[in-house]
């Protein structure tokens, strides 16, 4: 099974229109909030967590796509940093820090953990790592919960809550925003700014996978050993592929708390970590439009779940005989599962420059 | 004293639980350097099987012993684990035995949230009373220690089975053709085993002493529920990584030493960090134990090599 032969023929009108795709693809962006907004605000809020779950996706593509390790506890990092911006920017311990402070230091932190996990396992085989990462992130998840006494640091189980809005420049994402005399609602403003965030990781990552950095991940992912014999530090390299994913990850946590006003440990469950592993496995590991394909489908997945799944079960059965939320799980592990047998490289396959990704590493 | 000997033996009962469940992730990564994540869901797999058969049955023929209840619950829990451990080989990891490292491990992870997801669509999301099917009416051998015959029998049982798998492995045909295949499972084709029938036996013997495990488990915690593979699964991997994965007694020392620690940790905690952590914190035992393993001895305490092949 090679990368090619798995690869979607595009429709022919499709293919022609390439050089028309990017102004359609940023026209799209620029206009979704508008189109959402006409069929109800809830699809606004789709739209933004969409967006930090690309955020999400883009990272955990750096760690899983471009340097092969799988990472199965990332959601930690998400944790970490939307702990960090309830901590500095809420009135549970009474700071109220600006975002240009807090956002820098969460994805500090998190980068931080990034590196303190990475150290001791990379070196090992990647299975070990997969494993590693999954008990730090049950960890993290047990620290939250429980570390509300004896000294109250997160309030346990129960979260905390009036975190602190994104404010720039003196304009407050939560409220509505009155621009002579047009109504913006304070979902499309918190829209704009993640995507803002997102158009810059697309840049930032695209110049870093051609860069030396993303060429010495794709020989470590392809063949650990011959990239060591070429001279790449692999163990540098890999340490560096966790710790720009954690980044990542810190920032759209920061992002969430600031945005949903409010963090507790259920946000961050392992599921979390799956959902967003999933999302780069179906949209093609390695490739930033897959990768976003892949985290809208799944983000949008519960929504349409809910719209169409349930009044549909009514019409069949009567009843409802799957819960949206079981089904999305039911249909999230169907996908992991043939995604790899059938279609290993994605929706939208990533296009290797470099190297066959067909040959057993071991 | 007393404290010492309790917590010995709690940690002796779930040691020996978490040996039985290690030894299955053992069997696979030895065979075929695969870490099977769906093997800790089989062990709820088997504890919701053995539940509803007992409650069928009781239903049925109501006034039935405890013990014929136990035993219709292994025998139709333990043939029902093997079927699904052979169907995940047969269906989600064959294919890829020679695909890139990622996509197994992928694959496993998909199987264990479908396995738990068809667990929550048959079972529901409830927590579900585990019938005390042997008696758990403590007993006082001495001042201060409890034990009961529960216990007792996890204990036996586990240890008889591991005994058994022992023989099976270093006395069968069948054993002598599975360390073959580990060895190398190309040149173990040349020389006439039929590595694919192998490897899906050492799948079903896996699974069938999952499905054990988790009527143990269940029996001892007295609770089944869809997610409650997880966390002895992910035990049980750190077990057979301490004890150096894929090598048997390891998994087994490794289990037990894995279940006193814990035991230990949980009793003592409170005292060692001053009041700061509490019991709560008993789970991270195993992620701290897995680090500091992979830190200072990848290869396990009995192990063999580990460290990165590629």
């Amino acid at each position: 099974m090679t990368t090619n032969s798995t690869a979607l023929p595009l429709p022919a009108s499709f293919a022609l229109d390439r050089r028309l795709q990017r102004p359609l693809v940023i026209l799209l962006a620029l206009a979704a909030p508008l189109i959402a907004l006409s069929m109800g605000k809830s699809w606004v809020r789709v739209l933004d967590f969409a967006l930090l779950y690309v955020l999400l996706a883009i990272g955990l593509n750096l760690v899983v796509g471009f340097a092969g390790l799988l990472d199965l506890g990332y959601i930690a990092f998400y944790a970490v940093g939307a702990y960090t911006w309830a901590f500095l920017a809420s009135p549970h311990f009474g700071i109220h820090l600006p975002f240009w402070i807090v956002l820098p230091l969460g994805a500090a932190f998190a980068a931080l953990a990034g590196i303190a996990l990475g150290f001791p396992t990379l070196r090992l085989r990647g299975d070990y790592l997969a494993i590693v990462t999954l008990g730090f992130g049950e960890i993290i998840r047990i620290f939250m919960n429980n570390l509300n006494q004896p000294i109250n640091i997160t309030n346990g189980p129960q979260g905390i809550d009036s975190i602190d809005p994104l404010t720039i420049v003196g304009l407050d994402l939560s409220k509505d925003l009155d621009l002579f005399g047009v109504q913006i609602p304070s979902l499309t403003l918190y829209y704009y700014a993640f995507l803002a965030c997102v158009v810059l990781a697309i840049i930032l990552v695209r110049r870093l996978q051609i860069s030396r950095i993303g060429r010495a991940w794709a020989a470590i992912r392809d063949d650990e050993l011959a990239a060591k014999a070429i001279g790449i530090d692999t163990r540098m390299m890999k340490l560096l592929a966790f710790a720009l994913g954690a980044t990542f990850g810190g920032v759209s946590g920061g992002l969430f708390a600031a945005f949903q006003g409010f963090v507790s440990p259920e946000s961050f469950s392992l599921m979390e970590s799956i959902v967003v592993l999933t999302m780069i496995v179906l949209g093609g590991m390695g490739n930033l439009a897959g990768v976003i394909v892949g985290a809208i489908m799944l983000t949008a997945l519960p929504e349409l779940l809910r719209h169409f799944a349930v009044p549909m079960q009514m019409a069949l059965f009567g009843k409802t005989l799957l819960d949206p939320e079981v089904l999305r799980m039911l249909l999230l592990s169907l996908a992991m599962i043939v995604m790899m047998l059938v279609r290993p490289a994605g929706l939208l396959p990533a296009r290797t420059r470099y190297a066959h990704r067909d040959r057993r590493n071991a | 004293m007393e404290t010492f000997l309790q917590q010995t033996l709690n940690g002796l009962v779930s040691g020996s639980i978490y040996a039985l469940v290690a030894l299955g992730y053992t069997m696979v990564y030895g065979i075929l350097g695969l870490i099977n994540f769906a093997h800790g869901d089989l062990l709820m797999v088997g504890a919701l099987v053995a539940l509803q058969t007992v409650s069928l049955l009781n239903a049925a023929v109501p006034g039935l012993h405890p013990v014929v209840l136990l035993a219709a619950g292994v025998a139709v829990a333990v043939p029902m684990c093997m079927a699904v451990g052979y169907l995940i080989e047969r269906i989600g990891y064959r294919r890829l035995r020679n695909a890139p490292r990622l996509a197994p491990l992928i694959t496993a992870i998909g199987v264990s949230f479908l396995l738990q997801t068809l667990a929550m669509i048959i079972w529901g999301r409830e927590f579900h009373v585990f019938p005390q099917l042997v008696s758990t009416t403590p007993m006082q051998p001495m001042d201060g220690v409890v034990v009961s015959p529960l216990q007792i029998f996890t204990i036996v049982v586990a240890f008889a089975l591991m005994g058994g798998l022992m023989l099976l492995v270093n006395k069968s045909r069948l054993g002598r053709a599975m360390r073959a295949t580990a060895e190398n499972h190309r040149v173990a084709g040349l020389m006439g085993i039929n590595a694919n029938g192998v490897i899906a036996a050492t799948f079903i013997i896996g699974s069938g002493l999952a499905a054990l495990a988790g009527v143990l488990f269940a029996s001892n915690y007295a609770i089944a529920h869809y997610g409650m593979g997880f966390t002895p699964g992910l035990k049980a991997f750190t077990a057979a990584v301490l004890g150096g994965i894929g090598n048997l007694p390891g998994a087994m020392v490794g289990g037990l030493v894995l279940g006193l620690v814990e035991s230990f940790g949980a009793g003592y905690i409170e005292h060692l960090t001053f009041g700061f952590l509490n019991s709560s914190y008993q789970d991270i035992f195993a992620f701290m134990i897995l680090g500091a393993v992979l830190i200072f001895r990848p290869s396990g305490l009995l192990g063999e090599r580990v460290a990165d092949r590629a």
